[in-house]
């Protein structure tokens, strides 16, 4: 038997990469993320790795990069402002195709907004910061035991898809001293890629649909990595038909694989006539909601979604076949929402509990709610 | 086959520069350094951010990035920090190193981490037609300052001394020679290097500013600069608009960070792991 621990969320997230083999973090002091980056700035360089505070959140992210181009396993932490800043670097990474976790605890915004206050605001931002067409995935865990798995899948589906993953996480989760069990060394899955010999330039040379291959500096063959639009060597070029194909690659390496990526969870769902669509903190005052409702003999499940990019669209839209009204409830001004709205019917009912001034829902307003169908 | 070629990466060619640019004179000085001091292409990684200067990576026979705008030391930071074993350059302009990258050039100097920079400064945004930079001399006219430039430049030695760069260093592409002198005695500096090479832009900044083709751009860049020891003989008010070249400033006894990290961070954090950790072998 595992002795139980209590950790504060923050920790938990440094714990998970450590032991998925996190071996190098760049990052700026941000409330309410900086724990991650006090607790790696102990830990790393006790195994020998590296850690080290950047001028800002831009060149945090860029030494990640160039850490992950050299065969190192990478974590920078923030917060909304931020993640703002390092738009312009997930971009890079995206189009470069490199592995990448960010964490990004969120607060109340926009601009400085609410430093020390929880909100779930960040959900667009993360899907569609950076400018351009590009893929992304993020994770939402709302749960001590799901922070730390769900840390780890972070870096598993980065080194797999070569793309950078945004784990996002509540203000209040993060700050939260709670009791985990941490599994054992042996319990923990971690993915592991043979990486490629190169023997030439053709580090993008694939076929639609099959998973890229890591590729980083130093494995033989010099090689050629470019923020540019490039072909299969990684040159830069606009010849038409290239830049198409390599637009495809990058959308499809994600969207072949949803079934591996899209990942939620399911309370008293077998039942439900009304179903809440919820995730982070709001998953967890829904949850409660709903055992208050169930006594009071409504019928209600939790759909809550750990993974929130790609969207959940097609688990969600099975769902609908059968359960007429849904309940969104999130801490912001309403940005999932309309993703339900369009993965739903016009017969489906929807409402939708939102608020964004810092404080969480109790169960007795989401419950509230729930008795408005 | 020179010797130096095996680091140019043929494939690649042509280069989108104008005729008659600077570019091209660095990117040979580069090579030859490289070449005589033998390192191995797959152990170099060359780091460019945006613009002319930012393109120069893309000929190297080497592990090249092109990065985002201004951000190229940051980049070459987590490598270097990686891999501190490897030798690390960064090419970056004069817009991207000192105004949009002007934050991490001075962190990069503050640190002395072994990132060897070039630093080509041709006084204008040459990639996007001709705007002003940081280092665009007052009066000047480009596409942003129709009215003559009205903001001072930076004395990029002077700022990097300011910054505690190790290793200081100004020359023009005018002088092949003593270039690749200047760039060989930076790459074999410890800490972070910083080569100014004043360069020119015929095409950009001549054109606005009576001097289009590159001759006289050149006789203007040699008019402005002197030797480091014909600099010292100038009175003060000569020295107005004057810029000695060579070696600024050398500091062989600084640390270089990632050594620092490896010889006090590293040991200091083993040694306070608690003594129950060590036993329980985690």
């Amino acid at each position: 038997m595992r002795r139980k621990q209590v950790l504060q969320g923050n920790i938990i997230v440094a714990k998970a990469a450590l032991a998925a083999k996190c071996n190098f973090f760049a990052g700026y002091p941000i409330t309410p993320s900086s724990e991650i980056a006090q607790f790696m700035s102990r830990e790393l360089p006790r195994m020998g790795y590296d850690f080290i505070q950047m001028e800002d959140e831009i060149a945090s992210l860029g030494a990640c990069i160039g850490a992950s181009l050299s065969g190192r396993k990478v974590l920078t932490a923030t917060s909304g402002p931020g993640f703002s800043l390092m738009q312009e670097h997930i971009g890079m990474a995206v189009m470069a195709e490199i592995p990448l976790v960010i964490v990004n605890v969120m607060r109340g915004g926009p601009s400085t907004g609410l430093p020390t206050k929880p909100s779930q605001a960040d959900i667009m931002q993360v899907r569609w910061g950076t400018h351009g067409d590009h893929p992304i995935i993020a994770l939402y865990p709302a749960f001590a035991d799901e922070i730390y798995s769900e840390t780890i899948r972070a870096y598993n589906l980065s080194e797999k898809f070569w793309n950078p993953v945004v784990l996002l996480l509540d203000e209040v989760l993060a700050k939260a001293h709670e009791d985990i069990e941490l599994p054992r060394k042996n319990d923990i899955h971690i993915y592991k890629e043979k990486i490629h010999r190169i023997k030439d330039l053709n580090i993008y040379d694939r076929e639609i649909g099959e998973n890229p291959p890591r590729v980083d500096f130093f494995k033989g063959y010099p090689i050629h990595i470019d923020g540019l639009e490039h072909d299969k060597h990684g040159w830069p070029t606009s010849d038409p038909e290239t830049v198409n194909k390599m637009q495809t690659l990058r959308m499809q390496k994600i969207y072949h694989y949803l079934d591996e990526i899209v990942k939620f969870k399911e309370y008293y769902m077998e039942d439900a006539e009304i179903m809440i669509f919820s995730f982070g903190v709001s998953a967890r005052s829904s949850l409660a909601a709903i055992k208050m409702a169930r006594e009071q003999g409504i019928k209600v499940g939790l759909f809550q979604a750990l993974t929130i990019w790609p969207f959940p669209k097609i688990p969600l839209k099975e769902r609908f076949k059968r359960i007429k009204k849904v309940l969104t409830v999130e801490l912001n001004m309403g940005q999932t929402k309309y993703e339900i709205e369009r993965v739903s019917s016009d017969d489906v009912e929807k409402k939708a509990l939102l608020r964004a001034n810092g404080i969480p829902f109790t169960p007795k307003e989401v419950l509230d709610k729930i008795r408005e169908f | 086959m020179r010797s130096y070629e095996k680091y140019i990466r043929y494939r690649t060619f042509p280069t989108p520069w104008c005729p008659g640019c600077g570019n091209g004179v660095i990117l040979k000085a580069i090579a030859i350094c490289f070449s005589e001091l033998d390192i191995k292409p797959k152990d170099i990684v060359v780091v460019s951010g945006i613009g002319c200067s930012g393109r120069i990576p893309t000929f190297f026979n080497t592990n090249t990035l092109h990065t985002t705008h201004g951000r190229a030391l940051s980049f070459a930071t987590g490598i270097k920090l990686a891999r501190p074993d490897k030798f690390i350059v960064v090419i970056s302009g004069d817009g991207d190193a000192l105004a949009i990258g002007g934050n991490h050039l001075i962190h990069a100097a503050r640190r002395n981490i072994g990132i060897k920079m070039i630093l080509v400064n041709n006084g204008i945004y040459g990639m996007t037609g001709g705007q002003v930079s940081p280092l665009t001399p007052q009066k000047f006219i480009t596409e942003t300052t129709p009215y003559g430039n009205i903001e001072p430049k930076f004395n990029v030695a002077e700022l990097l001394e300011g910054a505690r760069a190790s290793f200081i260093a100004r020359e023009t592409i005018n002088r092949p020679k003593q270039l690749k002198e200047v760039i060989k005695k930076s790459f074999k500096h410890n800490g972070f290097s910083v080569v100014e090479v004043i360069s020119n832009c015929h095409i950009n900044l001549g054109r606005k500013n009576k001097m289009r083709d590159p001759i006289s751009i050149t006789k203007w860049i040699s008019s402005r600069t002197v030797t480091k020891s014909q600099y010292e003989s100038l009175s003060p008010e000569q020295r107005n608009h004057i810029y000695p070249v060579g070696v600024l400033f050398e500091d062989k006894n600084r640390l270089e960070y990632s050594d620092l990290y490896y010889k006090h961070i590293v040991p200091a954090a083993q040694a306070s792991i608690p003594q129950r950790r060590k036993q329980n072998g985690k």
